[in-house]
């Protein structure tokens, strides 16, 4: 089948970037999302025009290095999926197809679809731990966790940090991301003695990133390619609350 | 030269505890004047570049991902093996190094094996106190699954995804090291070369991915965590960054090569689906429990499976196996899939596929029994090959998955070079010729939570190093060379994508130095290498500057480095005259057809001396003894 696309093209942070049109001829209906931009980008090379630049690396859905908004929508239309998990037997012949990098402040675009999302990792560095240096813990047993709580923090810890919860967001709020790990280390007894100071910490360092704030629209929940829940939020807001009323 | 093991001797119970006693100690006070490099985030790199900053040392960490979370360990899907005996089912340290050294076909060194058995108490214990959710019982004790055929339940999992909890517990702690300052992190930044001086590594050129600067960091001592080598073979199940630059230019620096041709090949991935393919990706091992493999018995049938009757579906692995029948070890079932599909049996558009078929399974058990079982792995085979594996047989297909070999260290994991070590992957040192499953995660985390932060304080002790900054001439002629490297591949400006050489270079390993090798392919592959080299820096395009975030110069010279170390590989496997685990010479076989160790030309550990591109390197060899597991064939009849 044949698609065409229209691709951020932009050069590096500093210069503006622009829509462009391309048309990628043979498309195969088994190919990946990112398999078919590697065939636009052969065909690019084959014409000495650069290729274009997009973030990816394990192509299983897992690492969460890819991700640009497809049409609007980040990870494209399929529910549950990354982009490279994503394949061209969703799409029709003859479709047009607008690929776009994350959109948020505190990911500024790096080149093309890639994006700078260091704030991530400076979150995480702020308080998304428990603070067990090597070669203190007790017997892994010695610590009983009731499955349902084990269950729950695994639907938490699923997040794979690639920010399509920020993209879709209006209002670009990171609450997705740090709600799942402090939902993550919040429901586990480990995580407890660090859990309002973990709170407290992470968005504090999320607000001084111009992350936005979350007023409960659900767009990040719809888009999510791990499926978190809202109630991760709910979860943050408790303990940050109850942080800040502890002193 | 001598390669010298510095493994201990004496009972092995106790040969690692006697060994730490007589290493030498950093006092705490001292450790914040030295400065280590770890180059590489996953299990290896980021445990160990978290406990050094915990010890006290300053720390230097690279990746060339965005962020230290990505690396190719997050894939990892079944599970993390311990001898914590939980279930009262007969295992032990013991049992787990004896499973160890034999599933790894008598090519490992015991006393390794034995320290990684015993560590892997700890790092349970560990991953549990820093929150990885790990699968519990209802009564809050952990859960633990047989995998890979072991006999005892000895596998600890955090569902489908073992390797992205073990891993997002190292980052935090790598983070945590990050935000005290005790770490200073640099993403997107790669190595490209190793600086030694006076014999002894003490630093890395990188490029930073973002601006193109090169740039030299000198410091006490050089950790490389930067996994294996499986994209030699462009497709396999590793992550499309995974590459082998780091070690390869560390060999070229006169790091020893070990084991090259030790590939491990994984039997039960996504078949290629066209010319376009980029990646394959893994089911688990798991589905072989209750999926049977098969095959059409007439060559060239075309119907779609429904339509073959039973009396015409040959089910080899039961057929020719019928004790271990869908369960024999990976090699075994790879190998076996590739001789059927080589007869023209195989299945698909391609002809490059096996059926893995749930028909019986779904009869017996019931629909609901199999989709708790396998739901996932299903609907991740119906996203990717769009047919509903309830209703139609998987077709599978054997793919590169994992690399034994790796650069040489010795006990205390440093390579020949002295300050430079390597842990993980990228090291040779544990699984022999064939790893287990659910391995790689626990020899990882040993490597980088336990043994290197104990190994790396003598030599930090015991060494008085000069001072020396990015000035030094040797920092400035491996600087030299990187962009030297650089400019070549952007002038040479010639008609040919990276990714084409890369494609062909991995058809050609793949065809001739990939499940099964013979001296006859090994030497047609030792023909083809150099003059696709030569092709390559004749006339291969990278379009762009080096001033600037550039994937296609990324790529190029990681793939100018497969280039050259493709040729090693099948030098190695052309030396090596025997078949033994992922090695597999069709000339070294039992009557049955199974793989013929020669133990007494072979127990060794080949290891390889840099000397010059296309010129013949240096073999040393490091006999292999075993005092306690004898070396035995294995049979699975």
């Amino acid at each position: 089948m044949r698609i065409v696309l229209h691709i951020w093209r932009q050069r590096n942070a500093a210069e503006k970037g622009r829509m462009v049109r391309y048309e990628v001829p043979n498309v195969n209906e088994h190919m990946s999302f990112l398999e078919m931009l590697d065939v636009l980008n052969e065909d690019l090379i084959a014409k000495s025009e650069e290729p274009v630049a997009f973030d990816h690396d394990c192509r299983e859905g897992i690492c969460g290095m890819c991700g640009a908004m497809v049409n609007g929508v980040a990870h494209g239309p399929l529910p549950g999926t990354t982009l490279c998990q994503l394949h061209m037997r969703y799409f029709k012949d003859g479709d047009e197809l607008y690929i776009e990098p994350w959109r948020a402040k505190a990911f500024p675009v790096v080149k093309d679809l890639v994006v700078n999302r260091a704030a991530f990792d400076r979150i995480i560095a702020a308080g998304g731990f428990i603070s067990a240096s090597t070669g203190s813990a007790p017997d892994g047993n010695a610590i009983l966790v009731p499955k349902d709580n084990a269950d729950r923090s695994m639907d938490a810890a699923a997040c794979i940090g690639c920010g399509a919860c920020v993209a879709m967001c209006p209002n670009a709020s990171a609450s997705l991301f740090l709600g799942a790990k402090i939902s993550h280390l919040g429901l586990l007894p480990q995580g407890q003695p660090e859990r309002h100071q973990r709170a407290r910490a992470m968005v504090a360092q999320a607000n001084a990133e111009l992350f936005g704030s979350c007023t409960n629209i659900g767009e990040c929940e719809a888009v999510c390619p791990k499926e978190i829940k809202l109630e991760v939020i709910a979860r943050m807001n408790r303990d940050f609350l109850a942080a800040n009323l502890s002193g | 030269m001598q390669l010298d093991s510095k493994c201990p001797t004496g009972p092995i119970e106790t040969r690692w505890d006697r060994h730490c006693f007589g290493l030498k100690l950093v006092n705490p006070a001292n450790k914040r004047k030295h400065t280590i490099l770890v180059v590489g985030t996953g299990l290896a790199g980021g445990s160990a570049a978290a406990t050094l900053a915990e010890l006290g040392y300053n720390v230097k960490c690279f990746c060339f991902q965005d962020s230290p979370r990505r690396a190719h360990s997050i894939a990892a899907q079944g599970g993390i093996n311990a001898a914590k005996n939980y279930r009262n089912d007969g295992d032990s340290v013991y049992r787990l190094f004896y499973d160890t050294v034999k599933g790894g076909d008598f090519r490992a060194r015991e006393s390794n094996v034995y320290r990684l058995a015993q560590i892997s108490l700890n790092i349970i214990d560990q991953c549990v106190a820093q929150g990885v959710p790990f699968a519990r019982e209802y009564s809050g004790y952990l859960d633990t699954r047989s995998f890979g055929g072991a006999q005892v339940a000895r596998t600890f999992y955090a569902r489908g995804q073992t390797g992205q909890q073990l891993l997002l517990g190292a980052y935090q702690a790598l983070e945590r090291q990050i935000g005290a300052g005790q770490v200073a992190m640099y993403p997107r930044t790669e190595m490209l070369d190793l600086i030694v001086i006076d014999g002894r590594a003490r630093g890395i050129v990188t490029r930073n991915l973002i601006s193109g600067k090169i740039e030299s960091h000198l410091a006490d001592a050089v950790v490389l965590g930067t996994g294996g080598y499986g994209n030699v073979y462009y497709l396999s199940t590793n992550a499309k960054g995974s590459n082998a630059t780091a070690i390869w230019r560390a060999y070229k620096r006169g790091a020893l090569f070990a084991n090259p041709c030790f590939t491990q090949i994984h039997p039960t991935c996504i078949p290629v689906s066209g010319d376009y393919q980029s990646k394959l990706t893994l089911m688990s091992e798991s589905l072989r429990n209750d999926g049977r493999v098969w095959v059409p018995v007439q060559k060239g049938d075309v119907r779609p499976p429904s339509k073959i009757p039973e009396e015409e579906r040959d089910y080899f692995l039961e057929r020719r196996y019928p004790s271990f029948g869908n369960l024999v070890p990976r090699d075994v079932a790879s190998r076996n899939a590739k001789m059927v599909c080589d007869e023209g049996r195989g299945v698909g558009e391609t002809g490059l596929a096996v059926y893995l078929d749930f028909r019986d399974a779904i009869q017996r058990l019931g629909k609901s029994v199999i989709q708790e079982r396998y739901g996932n792995l299903f609907d991740m085979y119906e996203r990717i090959a769009g047919e509903d594996p309830y209703e139609t047989p998987m077709r599978i297909f054997p793919a590169i998955h994992y690399t034994m070999g790796g650069l040489w260290v010795d006990y205390n994991l440093m390579t020949n070079i002295p300050g430079l070590y390597t842990i993980g992957e990228a090291n040779f040192s544990d699984h022999g010729a064939n790893r287990l499953g659910a391995s790689a995660l626990m020899q990882g985390l040993a490597d980088g939570y336990f043994v290197l932060p104990n190994t790396i304080n003598d030599y930090i002790a015991a060494t008085k190093l000069e001072k020396a900054d990015a000035s030094h001439p040797a920092a400035r002629e491996a600087e030299g060379q990187v962009e030297a490297i650089a400019h070549k591949l952007l002038e040479t400006k010639g008609t040919r994508s990276v990714d084409s050489f890369h494609r062909e270079l991995g058809k050609l390993m793949w065809e001739y130095c990939g499940m099964s090798r013979t001296a006859e392919s090994l030497k047609h592959a030792l023909g083809r290498i150099p003059e696709l080299r030569e092709q390559f820096w004749r006339d291969v395009r990278v379009l762009g500057t080096g001033e600037e975030l550039n994937q296609s110069l990324e790529k190029a010279g990681r793939v100018a480095d497969f280039l050259e170390l493709a040729e090693l590989i099948c030098l190695d496997a052309l030396e090596r005259n025997e078949s033994c685990g992922g090695h597999f010479r069709e000339e070294y076989q039992t009557a049955e057809g199974e793989a013929a160790r020669d133990d007494d030309r072979y127990s060794y550990v080949a290891a390889w001396e840099f000397r010059g591109v296309g010129n013949q390197p240096e073999l040393h060899k490091e006999p292999l003894t075993f005092e306690y597991v004898h070396p035995a064939q294995r049979s699975y009849k």
